[in-house]
């Protein structure tokens, strides 16, 4: 496989999922299977087109599960995985996402998310799957996912995704809309040399097979991928640190769980990525996050123009929860200003952190389109009063 | 004192010789069979990645096989096996799975991948009933078969599993039955050695369930249904279509010669 066809270093005018691709293989994923559906097609693609070229495997399977599946599969070969799709396939993609989380599969998931419930609206952007990524598989777990604002962070986010999976052995969520997913912007390709591209430890080659703990470490176990002879044990049953199943200890089920918690928890702060301006003496601070974090800072900034105190955040990590980060920044503000493309799917949880503050929920007047600057101002203007 | 082993014992993992199937059940002579398999055609072990689905039979590799093993969702081992096999296709990648799991709610991966002409095995124990949910209706159970969620008997007809997967493009498929050991573990040594998707249908008693729910009686007497029903291909060729009702051909069905 050659990293220099990999890594398309360059200035580019380019969409979001084309950046998404791209970014996908500069990170090294060698492994694409999906379905096909609006607005995320266009990653499959171009993953289509260029993972032949650089010893790579693209295959459209016959729906999301067995899209997901596979790429279980594939990352269980030490191969880096990926898929994408749009809310629909997220749903089909619940059952073997919680495989992926109880047997530590790194992959990447990308949701390009439009209008639902249902089949809804492929084309209109929405940010209608927040919560489901986070809760949408049964059982106990921690999710991590990113959500991208621009056609860079397409690519930047894809290759942090990848890196976080690798390094924490999780499914991470790349949590995108049709307009981040459609857009057309300038992408900058870094050399290959300055990209930084983590892999998952794995036991020592000469190890013996069944003294292997590749499972359920809060630090992270290596890995015990197939064709070396690790006779490796996965399942997604309850199960030790050696990966043998235990399926009737209450007390096996409590480790199982909070281990594999733990693993996310403990890191929330490290995993924590966030954009802000202008909160230190905020009265006001809009959040948004994705392209409603863009019209939160550009609405923020107008009303400084206007000599308003008025801040903004952009969380990029949006699981883990970061509720420390967010607690700082929004300590100074009386009224926090949740704007999403949804009715409030993140909102209770900023008013569950910010019990003492005047948290709104602030959905677009039209959901599926941005919020409207003079909307954001006249409810601003009323605040400030 | 001279110790004896079972001459497969050393491809199990240590300390996990004992099984959980149920007295009688036929996964054990399923399990014989592979191993003995793998080990006539001196095949290391090592090599392989088995795969299964949620149900009795799965836990036939699972963790008994001293091998790589993903032990998946119900009913998608064949689509985690795809993964598998196209990100290494150098290694044997085998599925070994329930009536169940691969033909109703994993129906739609299996048929894609002997479609694809997916280079892997698949073997199916077909007890005719969902064993570990305890009895009910499968898609391979029998017209008027008394289960748990049939109590006036089966009211729909069974998939005739062989000719599915011939029928979405399978290269190799045979049906043998835990009646038939050294048959099976032929096939199974043919099916591994086939380039492109393999499938093998194993007809396998339950008598906790099946068994008793259909009054078929005990395993010995599901082992003498399988031995008295079952009819060779070239026998098949020669029989009314009346005769072969209840009846079932085993053998080779598509791909190579038949075996003795
Ligand atoms: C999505 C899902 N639905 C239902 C079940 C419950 N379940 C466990 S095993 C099984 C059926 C197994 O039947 P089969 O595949 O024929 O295997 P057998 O036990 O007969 O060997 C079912 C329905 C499950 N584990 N997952
Ligand atoms: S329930 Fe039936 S298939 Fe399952 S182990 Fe017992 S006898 Fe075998
Ligand atoms: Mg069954």
């Amino acid at each position: 496989m050659s990293e220099q066809g990999a890594v398309r270093t360059g200035r580019y005018f380019m969409q979001g999922n084309e950046a998404c691709a791209e970014g996908a293989l500069a990170a090294g994923c060698r492994f694409f299977a999906g379905y096909p559906i609006t607005p995320a097609t266009e990653i499959a693609e171009h993953m289509a087109g260029r993972l032949p070229g650089v010893g790579g495997v693209f295959i459209q399977m016959e729906d999301e599960i067995s899209s997901m599946a596979s790429v279980i599969g594939a990352s269980w070969t030490g191969v880096l995985s990926m898929t994408a799709t749009s809310g629909p396939g997220i749903s089909l993609m619940q059952e073997n996402l919680g495989y992926a989380v109880a047997t530590e599969t790194p992959c990447v998931i990308v949701d390009v998310q439009r209008g639902g419930p249902s089949t809804g609206i492929p084309a209109v952007p929405f940010q209608g799957d927040m919560v489901q990524v986070r809760r949408g598989s049964h059982g106990e777990y921690e999710a991590v996912a990113f959500a991208p604002a621009s056609a860079q962070e397409m690519f930047d986010l894809t290759i942090l995704a990848f890196n976080t999976a690798e390094r924490l052995r999780t499914p991470v969520f790349l949590l995108a809309d049709a307009a981040v997913g459609h857009m057309r912007e300038i992408v900058e390709i870094p050399a290959a040399d300055s990209i930084e591209r983590l892999r998952r430890t794995l036991p020592d080659a000469e190890a013996d097979p069944y003294a292997i703990k590749g499972f359920l470490d809060p630090d992270v176990a290596p890995m015990p991928v197939f064709g070396r002879g690790h006779k490796a044990h996965v399942t997604g049953s309850c199960h030790d640190a050696y990966g043998m199943r235990n399926v009737v200890d209450a007390q096996a089920l409590d480790t199982f769980v909070r281990v594999l918690a733990a693993k996310i928890r403990r890191r929330t702060r490290e995993l924590a990525v966030i954009e802000t301006g202008n909160t230190a003496d905020a009265q006001v601070i809009l959040v948004g996050y994705g392209l409603v974090g863009r019209a939160a800072q550009a609405i923020s900034l107008q009303a400084r123009a206007a000599g308003l105190p008025v801040g903004w955040i952009r969380p990029v990590t949006v699981w883990p929860f970061p509720d420390q980060e967010l607690r700082e920044h929004c300590a100074a503000a009386r009224n926090v200003v949740i704007m999403e493309n949804n009715l409030g799917q993140m909102a209770p949880y900023f008013q569950a952190l910010l019990k003492d503050q005047l948290v709104w929920s602030l959905p677009p007047q039209i959901l599926g389109t941005l919020h409207h600057p003079d909307y954001i101002m006249s409810h601003i203007e009323e605040m400030l009063k | 004192m001279n110790q004896i082993h079972h001459p497969m014992a050393r491809y199990l993992r240590p300390g996990k010789e004992v099984t959980t199937s149920c007295p009688g059940c036929g996964e054990g002579i399923i399990a014989h069979s592979v191993l003995r398999a793998i080990d006539a055609l001196g095949m290391d072990i090592d090599g392989f990645t088995f795969v299964c689905g949620i149900g009795c039979a799965g836990w036939i590799p699972s963790p008994y096989f001293a091998a790589d093993t993903l032990h998946t969702t119900h009913g998608r081992p064949v689509a985690f096996a795809t993964g598998v096999k196209l990100a290494m296709p150098d290694r044997q990648v085998m599925v070994i799975s329930g009536d169940g799991d691969l033909t109703a709610i994993g129906g739609n991966h299996l048929i894609h991948a002997a479609r694809r002409n997916l280079d892997i095995t698949v073997l199916c124990v077909n007890n005719r009933i969902y064993g570990m949910t305890g009895g009910q209706v499968a898609p391979t159970t029998p017209a008027s078969i008394r289960t748990t969620t049939t109590p006036s008997g089966n009211e729909e007809p069974a998939f005739d599993l062989c000719r599915l997967v011939e029928g979405a493009g399978a290269t190799f498929v045979a049906r043998w039955t835990t009646a038939h050991p050294r048959q099976l573990t032929r096939a199974i040594s043919q099916a591994l050695q086939h380039r492109g998707f393999a499938f093998l249908e194993v007809m396998s008693q339950c008598p906790v369930h099946y068994g008793k729910l259909s009054r078929e009686g005990r395993a010995t007497d599901s082992l003498d249904f399988f031995r008295n029903q079952a009819v060779r291909r070239n026998q098949a060729a020669r029989m009314q279509p009346g005769e072969l009702a209840e009846r079932f051909v085993v053998g080779t069905l598509v791909g190579e010669e038949d075996i003795a």
